[in-house]
């Protein structure tokens, strides 16, 4: 009867690791802090058809945002006059003190962009680079 | 949507408490957006007599547009009076240095949206003219939450010059000037309202950091700073790039009594005080720095208080709670224990024990 009740805890264990595991190789999340009107971060690698789960935390009291896309996507933002940015993947605001998160899939290979084209954001230096390949 | 433009006055003045005579620079940083700012000569005056610090800055008014005009300065202490300073103290020290600045203004932009966050504490509030001052209590978060929320618009690098701040002192001044209200006084642009902050400190240090907020790199700042001490005072930094001395003097009799004339100016010593004029024209990269001052030219200055050195860290607290990973490996671990628990309660209880607690002989 112990050892039956050794190899339920056992194996409860076993299961539990498992399930993180699988959970973890299907969308990878990655946190991004936001401080001082900074991302902390300025290159990211990923591999073709890796999807991430991109969270990203707002300390600053001044809102932010969070723009994936190629040079063309980043223009955009930066000359538009759109205050928020809705539910497209890579594309997020993350409003003062907030959490934000947008799920992006890198299909091809490549470098694309991120950034925040708040005004005088992009231009302070909240921008970066992330090479799949 | 309403155009903006930031109001800046020749005489943006941090409402910056400062104990001692040093001169209170009008160290406001402008949190108005567009950098559409074309800030004149600030001008700015510090005096420190009988334990109190008078800090005097004037706000000009740029006109137009309708809208708020915001500046937010960071303070030492805490004031315990807020009131108008003197018609002409602070053109009268011009004068005695250099010709009078024309001005230049900027309105502010709109209000921007309200979100929930931790707020400042408001510890005074008063109405001088059409300017609308708030003392406030918070760190940089706080402080940067309510101004936004209260129509201030926070450049990016805002969050990092009030942490910088908040790391000295808790305490700013925000400083809003209504357009319609100056209209319904008759205000013209140009015309300025004089502030004297009132303010007991120990630990007097004038911001001169704060000037650069919103603005380009290598972007221009130019600003005066008068001081009036009771001795010629110990000043830190001493040299610095876009930073000079240009007097260092006893006031004449004819500024003593001048200034004494000016309402509210009566704190200065009759006998005379010891003049200090300071110009800034540095880039903004490069205004980095505070001024601290010892205002008896017996020690030196604190390079905290001039934003030398980072103020000592304080003790780090509680970690953040566990990761829901460590939380599930941790409820496995509690379950596993709890198993095993029962299994040997069990096997004790099958095999008994003596009264000694011990398993009889075989």
């Amino acid at each position: 009867m112990r050892i039956r009740l050794l190899g339920a805890a056992i194996l409860g264990l076993l299961v539990l690791a498992g399930c993180t595991a699988q959970a973890n190789e299907q969308v990878r999340t990655v946190t991004i802090t936001i401080n001082h009107s900074s991302f902390g971060i300025s290159q990211m690698d990923y591999r073709p058809g890796e999807t991430v789960r991109f969270e990203i935390h707002n300390t600053d009291p001044i809102d932010h945002e969070f723009i994936l896309g190629d040079q063309a996507v980043q223009d955009r933002h930066e000359t538009g006059n759109e205050p928020h940015h809705g539910a497209i993947p890579g594309e997020v605001s993350v409003p003062a003190g907030q959490t934000a998160t947008t799920t992006y899939t890198f299909d091809e290979p490549g470098t694309i962009l991120f950034g925040c084209h708040l005004p005088g954001h992009f231009a302070y230096g909240m921008r970066g680079t992330v090479t799949v390949r | 949507m309403t155009k903006t433009r930031l109001v800046t006055t020749a005489f943006l003045t941090a409402v910056l408490t400062l104990g001692l005579t040093a001169p209170a620079f009008a160290c406001g940083g402008l949190v108005a957006p567009n950098g559409a700012i074309s800030l004149l000569r600030t001008t700015t005056l510090a005096g420190y007599r009988n334990g109190i610090e008078h800090y005097v800055t004037s706000f000009e008014f740029a006109g137009g547009g309708g809208g708020k005009f915001g500046s937010i300065v960071p303070l030492p202490d805490v004031p315990t009076r807020v009131i108008r300073g003197g018609d002409w103290t602070l053109q009268r020290l011009q004068q005695e240095v250099q010709p009078p600045v024309a001005p230049t203004f900027f309105a502010a932009d709109a209000p921007a949206e309200a979100s929930a966050s931790p707020m400042a504490e408001v510890l005074l509030k008063t109405q001088i003219d059409a300017l609308d001052i708030t003392i406030l209590k918070g760190g940089g978060t706080a402080v940067g939450n309510w101004a936004r929320e209260h129509g201030f618009e926070l450049t990016p690098d805002a969050p990092e010059l009030l942490d910088f701040y908040a790391s000295r002192s808790p305490i700013f001044a925000a400083a809003q000037f209504d357009a319609q209200a100056a209209d319904e006084l008759g205000q013209q642009a140009g015309d300025s309202t004089p502030i004297h902050f009132v303010i007991p400190t120990d630990r007097p240090w004038v911001p001169l950091r704060i000037l650069s907020l919103g603005r380009a790199p290598d972007e221009l700042v130019e600003a005066d700073v008068f001081l009036l001490t009771p001795d010629e005072p110990n000043l830190l930094p001493k040299i610095e790039t876009g930073l000079s001395i240009e007097r260092s003097e006893n006031s004449s009799e004819l500024l003593t009594s001048d200034l004494r004339s000016d309402s509210n100016m009566k704190w200065v010593d009759g006998d005379g005080m010891w003049l200090t004029f300071l110009k800034i024209d540095s880039t903004a990269k490069d205004l980095t720095y505070d001024l601290a001052i010892d205002p008896t030219g017996t020690r030196e200055p604190s390079p905290v208080d001039a934003g030398l050195a980072a103020p000592a860290a304080k003790t780090a607290g509680a970690e953040a709670g566990p990761s829901l990973a460590w939380t599930k490996w941790l409820m496995a671990a509690l379950i596993a224990l709890i198993a095993f628990a029962v299994v040997k309660r069990r096997a004790r209880a099958g095999t008994g024990t003596g009264t000694d607690g011990m398993r009889p002989a075989a």
